[in-house]
């Protein structure tokens, strides 16, 4: 061994040509060898451990475990002089641990939610192509829709993870500090402990659907640049915009076409007598979003040169 | 036309032009589709004045000054819209030009006393008030535009804002021809609405849910009649609720709150009518004689004695609801505290006892919360157009009413709207359910000041939305003095119990023996909190319960009085307390002025909450949105299948060439703008060759072998690889192993993982790949294990290449292999491509490095500008056209030898060498040739180096 480390023994050699006489190369009648299909490259197993091992990845579900403790601590530090003017969703949410919940999504559903489904899927490629990895895995080869369809994948469950995840601990932490007591939902009406947790649950299957248009746009934008930030950064940005405009009561009816228009259609969940029709709206404003994106993002991948 | 054709094909490449060009159709269309409804229909008015009876017998007439809203189409069914009191026709204009686009033919007036209309304010007397409508509806049998039901019968419904809503009712009791009406925020009884008296001693029939005691003899409520009052003497519409009230399901943002109050505050000033020459009674202002001498009667005492209730008997419509037949929709506010939920419950029960269909819906507004929203008005406009012309779905005769929730988002409160069969207790068999929260709280004390001052707060009258719209100021505002109030609480609730109507109680009242008792009997005020947990009261409605007990014993005997307090619409929490609050005083309501002090306990420590179970009205989900969603699907599942297919047909295969490693044919590749990397690119590598693609930076090698790995697609010609041909993600790329342009690693992991990973993500078996051996040509020992981040150029060299060599390739494509190689290590990387290539293998490297091509490859490949400019064994290249180079002691001796050999040319000296173009000649003879003339010769060979030949080739 060399003092770097970096040195190839002469027997190296040997092993590796032996290895490659003994070794008769049989090909398959689609000119593949044989071993190599087509539906087993990019395991999903494969890109979430390579994607969770990032640092990245698990400092934002780590943010994601902490953030409903900062809620506590916030909310206990303000017990001193409770604000009773800030609004009343901010009373309710120490009502029982189910209200926590619906205050931690509540807080969370503007910037926070979107930000992190938006880094899973603006990364995924364009931190690819940034590594320069991307070339090697498209020659290995793993065929372009599919690669994109995978790491979709991928990026689609740690979203739906990270969703669930905020919830989760948020329940655990809210029925520790607030106990599991009824629910009251914005409208004011009281549910039981389990009905509320029931609500939470679609509103967060809810969240998902609706936060696909975000997913579709950040797949796009990664693709489309090498830039990580600039794909992430683009779709946040699209993000707070359309809350903006959503902000501006002159628009009218035409907030209905923004795509944030319908984010917060899920308290609709939380009445005994739930009322789709807000969501139905939301759903189709998503998937109609997410899969103009989408499409438009696998089109792009599919004929686009790769040069990073 | 080329460059046109250019641009189209760049702009299509950056942009999915096609794609766009759909989108911005699909948007514009579904935009102008939904916008086309929004045009207003037009409406025409006509202005009218119609001379009515000044009084049934008099031969004088009142001028009513109207406007005739016009429908699109006529003729239609009319509707009646008198006005608020204290407005004019001008007030519900924009109400009458909605119903008007709804199709109805709508006829607004101004109400005799009122706008230009002349006369003197009855008070929606039988003998003025409604006898001009009644001439309205005949003058409205004459037009033509409205249809009839026979002659002088036209089909009519009508609706107002509480003084128009009175006149509504009243109408409708004394004229058959009134089809329905749909009266909002408007009163049963003038007199328990301004002398109210909510404690009676025997029991309340409490079977509706919202069922007042409108018991005699009631405290006057000084503060709304003075409001009410002087907007008819200034005609300012001081009683309109001025804005909306909010609706489920409604955006509200503060700047819109914020105007409408803005809006409600300056309204008054705005609304003062130019008041036409007429009799103005001094004090009395447009008010008739009698009206005007009730007034000035309670206001000054406080008390109503007979001629006044007289007056408010013929002014109010329960002198006629039991001869109401007509369908009836009634629109009451959860905040009110002019006309509250208990007078809307008289008229329902009133008119339900008569056989009629009754609708009864509670909104969230009011004298003090706002007018109907448009959501609301809408529903009026249903009922309207399904009693009077069949059109749409039955409203049926369901109740409805608006719970308003805690939660602000954006300074609005939720609300939810709540759907129960029907209005409980209307019928026999129906009751409303009550429920029993035990109250707890010993005798206690309250004292009446002196004068009635300071008195409590409850509400501030006539401010009604401005106050309550700013968060949720107006329900927090009520004080209580001490002294002056006796409480008594319930436990924390254990689950939430959603109060819905008129709670009762009942009290035990007694004078302090010795104190004197008023002789207007007690005047005491109740009122029922919610209070949180951490002791917040909040007053539902703002409302409280003035109650008289007359005749109140001196010694102290205890008087027991049935309570029902102000209908509300409450949902009261978990852990919430109700707090009953009995006080001496508020300043809405004429207090007694003497001195006196009484006890108060409860008679019966339950409190009655009535609860109206309903289900959540909930809008039908919209059949558009699922349509599209299903569209959606079904449009992604098509692209699927149609990507699939096409997939499917890209397979190309050359049998004849399937042993072939690499046939390249033609290949071009040009960018838009005109810059051409490679240009008409042909070569072969055959089975065994190390072949060197040999060329200066930019000479286009990269791009092609970008193009081998299937990573750019070609503009023209093509790749095969074993006979099949190359395209993004064939599958005969895993016989290639690459490594072109630089090493492609995740910097988080260690080497070993990426290349573990890195076959992972190949979906190959794991035997296949040769982790090991390819590990140990890397040579990285233990920084394998080491993040891929602390590395140095040289060692991800070696690690990309060992990555090329996963799977033993059948072509290992390396692009300038040695770069950051130390000499050992690139010794070592000849030795390891020669044997691969050696062992059966084709190796392909790219070099700008002639010594690299030269001491690696059998064959080389040169490439300028994008063009092959030679190709063949590296021997061959080198030596060329069979030039000589000989380093000889003699130069000049050996140059006449070789200029004396025949073919030949071209000999000249240089320095110690003697080049000479031999032209076929063998190079061994003329080295025989040389030796023979006594030259020593040094060194004999070919004259050009690959070098020389490279340079030549490229032009330099």
């Amino acid at each position: 061994m060399s003092e770097n480390g970096v040195h190839t023994d002469p027997a190296a050699i040997s092993d590796l040509t032996d290895a490659a006489e003994a070794e008769h190369s049989s090909v398959a009648p689609d000119g593949s060898k044989v071993g190599y299909r087509a539906g087993r490259t990019l395991p999903v197993r494969v890109e979430l451990v390579r994607q969770l091992r990032r640092r990245r990845t698990q400092l934002v579900l780590g943010f994601l475990v902490l953030l409903p403790f900062i809620l506590v601590v916030a909310f206990e530090l303000g017990q001193a002089s409770p604000n009773r003017r800030a609004g009343g969703f901010v009373d309710l949410a120490t009502a029982s641990g189910v209200n926590f919940v619906i205050l931690t999504l509540f807080v969370s559903g503007s910037f926070l939610l979107p930000m992190i489904v938006a880094l899973f899927f603006g990364d995924t490629i364009a931190s690819e192509a940034s590594w320069s990895s991307l070339k090697y895995l498209l020659a290995a080869p793993i065929p372009r829709h599919r690669l994109l369809r995978r790491k979709a994948l991928a990026s689609g469950l740690m979203s739906v993870f990270a969703l669930a995840l905020l919830p989760a601990v948020a329940l655990v932490v809210g029925v520790i500090w607030y106990g599991a007591g009824e629910a009251v939902s914005p409208t004011g009406e009281a549910a039981s402990f389990g009905a509320g947790v029931y609500g939470v649950a679609l509103a967060v299957v809810y969240i998902s659907i609706h936060l696909f248009w975000v997913a579709g746009l950040a797949l796009y934008l990664s693709v489309s640049t090498d830039a990580p930030l600039g794909a992430v950064g683009g779709a946040v940005v699209a993000s707070i915009v359309s809350q903006i405009l959503d902000q501006i009561t002159a628009l009218e009816g035409l907030r209905d076409y923004l795509p944030t228009h319908y984010a917060l259609a899920w308290a609709d969940l939380l009445s005994s007598d739930v009322d789709w029709s807000q969501m139905a709206k939301g759903t189709f404003s998503a998937l109609a979003y997410g899969a103009f994106f989408t499409l438009l993002a696998a089109r792009k991948f599919a004929r686009k040169d790769i040069t990073s | 036309m080329v460059n046109s054709v250019a641009s189209l094909n760049r702009l299509r490449g950056r942009w999915s032009l096609p794609a766009l060009v759909v989108l911005v159709a699909l948007v514009g269309a579904i935009v102008v589709f939904t916008r086309q409804g929004d045009d207003p229909v037009p409406v025409s008015t006509r202005d009218a004045v119609i001379d009515v009876p000044e009084s049934p017998d008099s031969d004088r007439t009142v001028q009513i000054d109207t406007t005739l809203y016009l429908p699109e189409r006529t003729p239609a069914p009319a509707v009646l819209l008198p006005h608020g009191f204290g407005g004019s026709k001008d007030a519900v204009a924009s109400q009458a030009t909605e119903l008007a686009q709804r199709g109805f033919v709508v006829l607004a007036y101004s109400a005799r006393g009122f706008g230009r209309s002349t006369g003197q304010i009855a008070l929606n007397s039988l003998d003025h008030e409604v006898r001009d409508a009644q001439k309205l509806l005949d003058w409205l049998a004459t037009r033509e535009e409205v249809v009839t039901d026979g002659g002088g019968d036209p089909k009519v419904g009508v609706t107002g804002g509480s003084y128009g809503g009175a006149l509504a009712l009243s109408l409708a009791g004394v004229d058959p021809r009134v089809d329905t009406i749909a009266p909002v925020i408007t009163y049963n009884d003038l007199a328990q609405a301004l002398l109210p008296n909510s404690a009676r001693a025997d029991d309340v029939r409490d079977t509706t849910p919202a069922a007042g005691a409108f018991a005699d003899d009631g405290v006057f409520k000084r503060s709304w009649a003075g409001i009410f009052f002087s907007a008819g003497l200034s005609g300012a519409d001081a009683t309109n609720p001025g804005q909306e009230a909010s609706e489920p399901g409604q955006d509200d943002d503060d700047g819109q709150a914020v105007d409408s109050a803005a809006a409600a505050i300056t309204a008054p000033q705005q609304q003062g009518d130019p008041r036409p020459a007429g009799p103005l009674n001094g004090a009395c202002g447009r008010f008739q004689a009698d009206v005007c001498a009730a007034y000035t009667e309670v206001a000054t005492t406080g008390k109503a004695g007979p001629q006044t209730l007289e007056v408010l008997r013929r002014a109010s419509p329960s002198s006629v609801t039991d001869k109401i037949t007509q369908p009836t929709l009634l629109v009451q506010g959860e905040q009110d505290t002019l006309f509250g939920l208990d007078q809307a419950d008289a008229n329902a029960r009133q008119i339900a006892a008569n056989g009629a269909k009754v609708k009864v819906v509670w909104y969230a507004g009011g004298h003090d919360g706002g007018s109907p929203g448009p959501e609301l008005r809408g529903q009026i406009a249903d009922w309207m157009a399904f009693h009077l012309e069949g059109e749409g779905a039955d409203p049926g005769t369901s109740f409805e009413y608006t719970v308003v929730g805690a939660f602000r988002s954006s300074g609005a409160p939720s609300l939810r709207n709540v759907v129960a069969p029907s209005y409980p207790g209307l019928n026999v068999s129906s009751t409303t359910e009550r429920k029993d929260v035990p109250l707890t709280g010993r005798e206690q004390v309250v004292v009446n000041p002196a004068g009635g001052n300071p008195a409590a707060v409850s509400s501030l009258p006539g401010l009604g939305s401005v106050v309550s719209r700013s968060s949720s100021l107006s329900s927090r505002l009520s004080i209580d003095l001490p002294g002056q109030a006796a409480v008594f609480q319930s436990e924390p609730q254990t689950a939430q119990t959603l109060l819905t109507g008129a709670s009762t109680v009942r009290l035990r009242v007694s004078a302090v023996p010795g104190q004197p008792v008023p002789a207007e009997g007690a005047v005491l005020f109740v009122k029922l909190y919610d209070a949180d947990a951490s002791g917040v009261r909040t007053l539902p409605g703002s409302a409280v319960a003035p109650v008289r007990v007359a005749n109140l014993p001196a010694d102290g005997t205890p008087v027991e009085v049935t309570v029902t307090l102000p209908g509300a619409v409450r949902p009261v929490e978990a852990d919430h307390r109700l707090q009953l609050v009995v006080s001496t005083t508020d300043m809405a309501y004429s207090n007694a002025a003497e001195p006196a002090a009484y006890r108060i306990s409860l008679a019966s420590p339950a409190l009655s909450v009535p609860v109206v179970p309903g289900a959540n009205a909930t809008s039908e989900v919209p059949t558009a949105a699922l349509w599209g969603i299903a569209i959606v699907l079904i449009v992604c599942l098509i692209t699927a299948v149609v990507a699939w297919f096409r997939r499917r047909l890209t397979a190309d295969v050359d049998p004849s060439l399937e042993s072939v490693p690499l046939v390249i044919e033609g290949l071009t590749k040009s960018y838009p703008g005109g810059l051409t990397a490679v240009k008409d690119l042909s070569f072969r590598v055959e089975h065994g060759q190390v072949l060197g693609l040999l060329g200066p930076n930019g000479a286009g090698k990269t791009t092609t072998l970008r193009m081998l790995m299937g990573l750019i697609r070609p503009t023209e010609g093509g790749i095969r690889v074993f006979g099949h041909r190359v395209s993004p993600g064939a599958p005969v790329l895993s016989r290639i192993g690459s490594f072109v342009e630089g090493s492609g690693f995740l910097p988080h992991l260690s080497g070993a993982e990426n290349l573990r990973l890195y076959w992972a993500a190949t979906g190959r078996p794991l035997e296949q790949a040769h982790v090991e051996e390819a590990l140990e040509i890397a040579g990285l020992g233990n920084a394998v294990h080491r993040r891929v981040r602390t590395y140095s150029q040289g060692m991800r060299q070696r690690l990309a290449i060992a990555q090329a060599m996963l799977g033993l390739p059948d072509l290992l494509v390396l692009d300038e292999p040695t770069n950051g190689l130390d000499p050992p290590q690139i010794h070592q990387m000849r030795e390891v491509l020669r044997r691969y290539a050696a062992a059966g293998r084709t190796v392909l490297v790219s070099s700008h490095l002639l010594a690299e091509v030269e001491q690696t490859c059998t064959h080389v490949v040169v490439m300028h500008k994008g063009s092959l400019v030679a190709a063949g064994l590296v021997d061959e290249i080198a030596t060329g056209s069979g030039e000589a180079s000989f380093r000889v002691d003699q130069p000049d001796e050996a140059a006449t030898v070789l200029r004396g050999m025949s073919g030949v040319h071209d000999v000249h000296v240089d320095g110690e060498q003697v080049h000479a173009s031999l032209n076929g000649t063998p190079r061994a003879s003329a080295l025989q040739a040389l030796v023979a003339a006594g030259v020593a010769v040094d060194q004999a060979g070919p004259r050009r180096r690959l070098e020389d030949a490279f340079l030549e080739l490229v032009g330099e």
